[in-house]
């Protein structure tokens, strides 16, 4: 028996790549081709599937791979919004611990701009990189806002005066500092997550129970609870 | 000329209509058989009707106006309108009833694979048969259906919806936090289930059992040494699986942690799962009380097949390349254009 127990696992790549790889090595995966070769994307013998962090969910979704890796802001981003909207269908089994960043509004440093606008425009102009995940923030906090969906470099909007506030992934708070952002209130904390598809759970539950219980006995190191904090400005994927 | 249709829903063409129709006469052929009169009720129905039952996530999503102004919605399921046809048109009749339909609903999902809006479904009720022996029916016809279908590695979950709620109310979750937990749960997310569990204060014992008991899972084996507080539903479920013939037990997944995301369920439930579907082909359950909403107090039982969704396993078990099946190209040393760049 593989040291997957014959399971397909969809690998981020990107900032959760090592802490997962490390996780899998802790597993006894062998990991030295997945670590040395950064163009592959099949690792059939071990079990492990690679792409990008934000694709996770699709493919354990559809059956594709039977567990994921993936941050939690993936999750969020493609969550149901409302019952019955429909998101993507996937279990999740276990925080993993790695890869912790927080989910922030920020705003230029000095007084708040989005505070100004939304008081005497009666709403802010807000970028992100994760449109849902923020229209549902402003709506739980009883504001208004317009959403701007940029795709990279979100610290760039309210620097060139698009927008008021931003919503961002970060770890430590560099990016932001150095360009003059501030942190103006902290959305949710997010790390990476073991996910599942729905009908592997109840077809090889006995596959995956028996990883899970081998990933929680793991020590707090290996699980990645001692693996640097995700870099800055590698979020979605 | 391409003239757009609505997102989720689709034309089937004589090809595709020829198989789908093969699979629907198998279907009815085994439904009536069991003695399940074929029902025919309209797509459209007033909301105030419907109303009557707790869809949770499976609520219509589609309304219009009648020339009244009265309020009418697409159907989204054929449970809750035959539950009103047997309060309305069966008032007085000795249960206990059996049904099958063949009918389009309509859900405001996000479409995917074997995920439409409207969407085909087979299906049948029992009404007035009450737990045991009515599950343990309702389970053969399934079985029987799906194994005249041609389908052949399909297994089917079976929980009870009363489990979780039951447990919690013997280990005092506070009323507040009950109906959360429950979200939580329906969409199996274990991670927020335990720090719902913190939030709410519950820590030790109680919160190991909450957690640990709906993520049992298999054989039979797990309806042993389980916890006292799950026993009712466990026994009822020991009961169901004494009554069913081999080949159906056989078929049978116990899941205590099976909630299905319809909230008129009151006791066993049960999904449709193949290795060749990454979703379940359908599922159903008890619902003790639905009918009584209607006006005529009968214990009830029932369940719908995604028409496509079984198409999609046939399919694809005969391929051998279903979802959970699929081996990875062997010429797929398929290499990154732009690994891991965004």
């Amino acid at each position: 028996v593989s040291a997957t127990n014959g399971l397909t696992i969809a690998v981020p790549r990107g900032a959760l790549f090592d802490g997962t790889v490390d996780l899998l090595e802790a597993l006894g995966v062998e990991t030295s081709e997945l670590r040395s070769n950064d163009r592959k994307l099949l690792f059939q013998d071990i079990g492990v599937i690679t792409m990008r962090p934000s694709d996770v969910p699709t493919y354990v979704e559809a059956g594709a791979a039977d567990l994921g890796i993936t941050g939690k802001d993936v999750l969020l981003e493609q969550a149901a919004q409302r019952p019955g909207e429909g998101g993507r269908e996937v279990y999740e089994l276990l925080d993993l611990g790695f890869g912790r960043c927080t989910m922030v509004l920020a705003s230029k440093d000095g007084p708040d701009p989005a505070l100004a606008a939304l008081r005497r425009l009666g709403v802010m102009r807000l970028a992100t990189k994760y449109p849902r995940i923020a229209a549902r923030h402003m709506e739980e906090t009883g504001r208004q806002a317009e959403i701007v969906e940029v795709k990279g470099s979100v610290e760039l909007a309210p620097l060139t005066g698009m927008v008021e506030a931003i919503v961002d992934l970060t770890a430590t708070g560099t990016t932001l500092r150095e360009n003059n952002l501030v942190i103006r209130e902290e959305i949710v904390v997010c790390t990476a997550r073991l996910i599942a598809n729905r009908v592997s759970h109840k077809l090889k539950a006995s596959a995956i129970d028996a990883l899970l219980a081998r990933l929680r006995e793991l020590p707090e190191e290996a699980r990645g609870r001692g693996a640097p904090e995700r870099p800055e400005r590698q979020s979605v994927g | 000329m391409i003239h757009p249709i609505p997102s989720g829903t689709r034309d089937v063409l004589p090809e595709e209509t020829r198989e789908v129709r093969a699979i629907t006469d198998t279907l009815r052929g085994v439904f009536e058989r069991h003695g399940c009169g074929e029902v025919y009720t309209p797509a459209l129905e007033y909301e105030s009707v419907l109303a009557r039952a707790d869809m949770a996530d499976a609520r219509p999503a589609y309304r219009v106006f009648d020339e009244a102004g009265a309020v009418l919605v697409l159907r989204s399921d054929m449970t809750v309108p035959i539950a009103r046809v047997v309060a309305t048109r069966y008032a007085t009749s000795e249960p206990p009833l059996r049904f099958c339909y063949f009918a389009h609903c309509y859900r405001g999902v996000r479409p995917q694979r074997g995920q439409p809006r409207e969407l085909l479904q087979a299906g049948i009720e029992l009404i007035g048969a009450p737990a045991p022996h009515g599950t343990a029916e309702a389970l053969t016809v399934l079985c029987h259906a799906l194994d005249a279908t041609g389908l052949k590695d399909y297994r089917i979950g079976l929980g009870d919806a009363s489990l979780f709620p039951a447990l919690m109310a013997s280990l005092d979750v506070p009323d507040s936090a009950r109906t959360s937990l429950l979200e939580t749960l329906v969409l199996r997310d274990f991670v927020g289930l335990e720090q719902k569990l913190s939030e709410a204060g519950i820590s030790g014992e109680a919160a190991r059992l909450l957690i640990e008991v709906p993520q049992r899972r298999g054989g039979p084996e797990v309806l042993a040494d389980t916890p006292a507080q799950a026993d009712e539903a466990v026994t009822g479920l020991r009961q169901v699986h004494e009554l069913l013939e081999p080949a159906v037990a056989e078929r049978v997944i116990f899941d205590l942690g099976l909630v299905r995301n319809i909230g008129y369920y009151t006791g066993a439930v049960f999904d449709v799962y193949d290795p060749a579907l990454g979703t379940p082909i359908g599922g159903g359950g008890r619902y003790d009380e639905l009918v009584g909403r209607f006006g005529r107090s009968l214990p009830a039982v029932g369940f719908a097949l995604g028409v496509d969704r079984l198409h999609i396993a046939l399919a694809g078990e005969e391929r051998g390349t279903g979802a959970l099946l699929a081996q990875p190209h062997p010429e797929a040393t398929v290499t990154a254009r732009m690994a891991g760049t965004s």
